[in-house]
């Protein structure tokens, strides 16, 4: 029965009935401001510093064609560059960037959502940062978890794809052998839940398949 | 069903049933010795007959070995001491020479065996000659010892060891010298280590010595009941034990491999260590049933469990699940999946809840009142890919899922004749049940998969490891000459990589699907 409750009050916050209702959310705990120009990796690799928009309503449907139609119908303008409090028009509707400091290994964009009073369900988050190499590197690998279904773009290029309900796992989806070139490397990342907690990491692999360390991630 | 069948029918077309290929007629041989590009083993026979092989599973016969020897057969001292056959030899390399070890019998019990020194065993090497070092051991035809069947053993300690026998009387151990390979102490008497058996040989691994020995009959075809059999020891000398505790000097001994199928009489046990972890082990089967029941010699996986070893079996062709012993995700092909039976909501919930109670979907709540019956239903039959695979694009990625037996996941491994192999299997294709996407390796060393065309990038070798999990490698990356592994790079992501013995990331396991 708790269980029913919990669901019947996500489905409320996710149809904004109660929204208007509601005093302003308190900061999620683990998500902070950005202090200084250039957050580096964790020892373990994973990137701490992202823009994240604000979720843009989709089906939350999570099989390969629905994740594309999902894409499709939440797609960012060409021209959309990120900046904290830019905002972007989908859909009729304005939807704000921020720019945000984990202070987990993971992002928690529910906690993200809720804290703005927005949707967490049936949602799809647009994240993007950038990484500076210090030099070009070559044969490293993408590494991310998402929950739940994510696209997954390096410098333009699509490099990862998960579909399907799944819990955000530490190097759930790896890409293939990627070139980091010296300087600037853009990450970009569609999320696409459907339903209760919604999070992902992300972090670079050697050729060896063991944590990149020595970057910098810079908004 | 019907294309259920066809599956199997073509993947039982191409079944190679025979164990090795090409001229395999063996009987006793020796420890299989890679050389100079090529793997040795020598047999039972005029002159110590030589099987050769380029990659462990195609084999030739190749003249004899006593070939290479001034005069063309043993020397007047062994003639003496034993007679005039040539049997059962073994084979070890010692530093930069091999010593051939033979059994020379007169009339049993009273046999020697001899040793032949070889720089190299490659017969167009220019140095291709063995030197004839006399008589090792013996027995007069009288003591309890039949002095043929030689094993040698070199131990982590450098200390060569030599067991013989053959079922008059006690197998022995003696102690060689690794520079001569003739006996250290002479004067030493030989240490009786089993009885009841011969072709005994010694595994050292990790701090125990095994001696692995063949009970039963010889040398009735399909009516011999060899057998390999074992016990293990702290010390070289022995007591070998059994795993019940009885010494193997009072006919004690764990089996390791007895007949099975159409391979009647498995025995004369041989180590072949490849490294990185794989270990295989020789045998002669005394009557290979698909070879008109003649002597043949096999190649098979060695596996070790609970600190012993453990026969394994070459994979047959078959539909398999290919499942990441590091991350238990199958691998499957990068297409959209959809479940067995269809989509339909879990049966048998209360009245009221979207769970419907029994039989089959049905519109609408059930009836007011009406009691909560939970049924079982009809047997959902397994996915035919002709029913989801429309839609699947000829050329796909591979990934990794968690099992559902959907189609995708269901891979059919069959050997590809007339491509060659390695040792103790042909190579083989990994290809989606019911369609032609193989399981290929690209460029830079990915994967993804595409039409067979019997290209090498779409060739794999499946070796088991010592923990009887799978390494499956491509037998060639385009554009590369290291070698590469299937290899999981985290939860859902398939690769290739250099193998790593002592990480699960390459360690497969293969089941039914």
């Amino acid at each position: 029965m708790r269980i029913a409750l919990f669901v019947f009050s996500l489905s409320l916050a996710a149809s904004g009935l109660v929204h208007a209702q509601e005093a302003a959310r308190p900061a999620p705990s683990t998500l902070t401001r950005p202090k200084g120009d250039a957050q580096p990796v964790d020892s373990r690799g994973f990137i701490h510093r992202w823009f994240v928009l604000e979720p843009v309503p989709v089906a939350g449907r999570l099989t390969e064609p629905a994740v594309k139609e999902a894409l499709k119908l939440a797609a960012l303008p060409e021209t959309a560059q990120p900046s904290d409090g830019a905002k972007v028009t989908i859909n009729g509707t304005e939807h704000a960037w921020h720019a945000l400091d984990t202070l987990n290994y993971n992002l928690n964009l529910y906690h993200f959502a809720w804290s703005l009073s927005k949707p967490t369900s049936n949602v799809l988050f647009w994240v993007e940062t950038a990484i500076d190499a210090p030099r070009e590197m070559q044969n490293v690998r993408l590494a991310i978890g998402s929950n739940a279904a994510s696209r997954w773009w390096l410098n333009g290029e699509p490099v990862i794809a998960l579909n399907d309900d799944r819990q955000s796992v530490i190097d759930d989806g790896v890409s293939r052998r990627v070139t980091l070139r010296k300087g600037r490397n853009v990450i970009r990342a569609a999320i696409i839940n459907g339903g209760g907690a919604t999070d992902f990491c992300a972090r670079f692999l050697d050729e060896n398949d063991r944590p990149l360390v020595g970057l910098n991630s810079r908004l | 069903m019907l294309q259920k069948i066809l599956w199997l029918l073509t993947a039982s077309f191409a079944l190679p049933a025979l164990a090795l290929d090409g001229e395999v007629i063996v009987h006793d041989p020796s420890t299989i010795v890679f050389h100079d590009g090529r793997y040795y083993t020598y047999g039972t026979g005029a002159g110590l007959p030589i099987l050769t092989s380029e990659d462990g599973w195609t084999w030739k016969r190749a003249g004899s070995l006593m070939s290479a020897v001034p005069g063309g057969k043993a020397g007047p001292e062994v003639l003496a001491k034993g007679g005039n056959n040539t049997w059962a030899p073994d084979v070890i390399k010692v530093g930069d020479q091999f010593f051939v070890y033979y059994s020379a019998p007169g009339t049993q019990p009273k046999s020697a065996i001899g040793l032949l020194v070889c720089p190299t065993l490659s017969p167009e090497a220019p140095g291709y000659k063995c030197e004839d070092r006399g008589p090792v051991v013996w027995s007069d035809g009288v003591e309890d010892s039949n002095a043929i069947d030689p094993g040698v053993l070199l131990d982590p300690d450098g200390r060569l060891w030599l067991v013989y026998g053959s079922y008059f009387g006690y197998i022995r151990l003696v102690e060689l010298d690794p520079k001569t390979g003739l006996r250290r102490d002479p004067n030493r008497k030989p240490v009786n280590v089993a009885i009841n058996s011969e072709a005994a040989i010694l595994l050292h691994r990790e701090g125990w010595y095994y001696l692995l020995v063949t009970h039963g009959s010889c040398c009735q075809g399909a009516n011999s009941t060899y057998n390999i059999r074992m016990g293990r020891s702290r010390k070289v000398t022995g007591p070998y034990l059994d795993n019940m505790g009885v010494d193997m000097i009072e006919g004690g001994g764990k089996l390791f491999a007895a007949s099975r199928g159409r391979h009647i009489g498995p025995g004369h046990f041989g180590l072949l260590d490849l490294g990185d972890g794989v270990q295989k082990f020789s045998l002669h089967y005394e009557a290979d049933l698909d070879r008109g029941g003649v002597s043949v010699l096999d190649i098979r996986p060695l596996l070790w469990r609970d600190g012993w070893p453990v026969a394994g079996d070459n994979l047959v062709a078959g539909a398999y699940s290919i499942e990441s012993a590091r991350t238990g995700t199958v691998l499957e092909l990068a297409v959209q999946g959809s479940p067995v039976g269809g989509f339909r909501q879990r049966r048998g919930g209360p009245p009221g809840s979207s769970i419907v109670a029994s039989g089959p979907p049905t519109s609408g709540p059930p009836p007011e009142g009406a009691p909560f019956v939970p049924q079982i239903g009809p047997p959902i039959a397994d996915q035919e890919p002709a029913q989801v695979a429309a839609n699947w694009p000829t050329v796909t990625g591979v990934r990794l899922a968690p099992a559902m037996l959907q189609a995708q996941q269901k891979w059919i491994i069959a050997p590809v004749a007339g491509v060659g192999g390695y040792p103790g299997a042909p190579y083989f294709r990994i290809t989606v049940a019911g369609t032609e996407r193989s399981l290929t390796a690209t460029q830079g060393g990915e994967l993804e998969a595409s039409s067979f065309t019997g290209a090498p990038e779409q060739l794999w070798r499946i070796d088991q490891l010592v923990d009887g999990t799978y390494r499956i490698s491509p037998k060639s990356v385009p554009d590369s000459t290291a070698t590469w592994a299937l290899s999981a790079v985290g939860s859902s992501t398939p690769t290739l990589s250099k193998f790593d013995p002592a990480s699960d990331r390459q360690r497969w396991l293969l089941g039914a699907p």
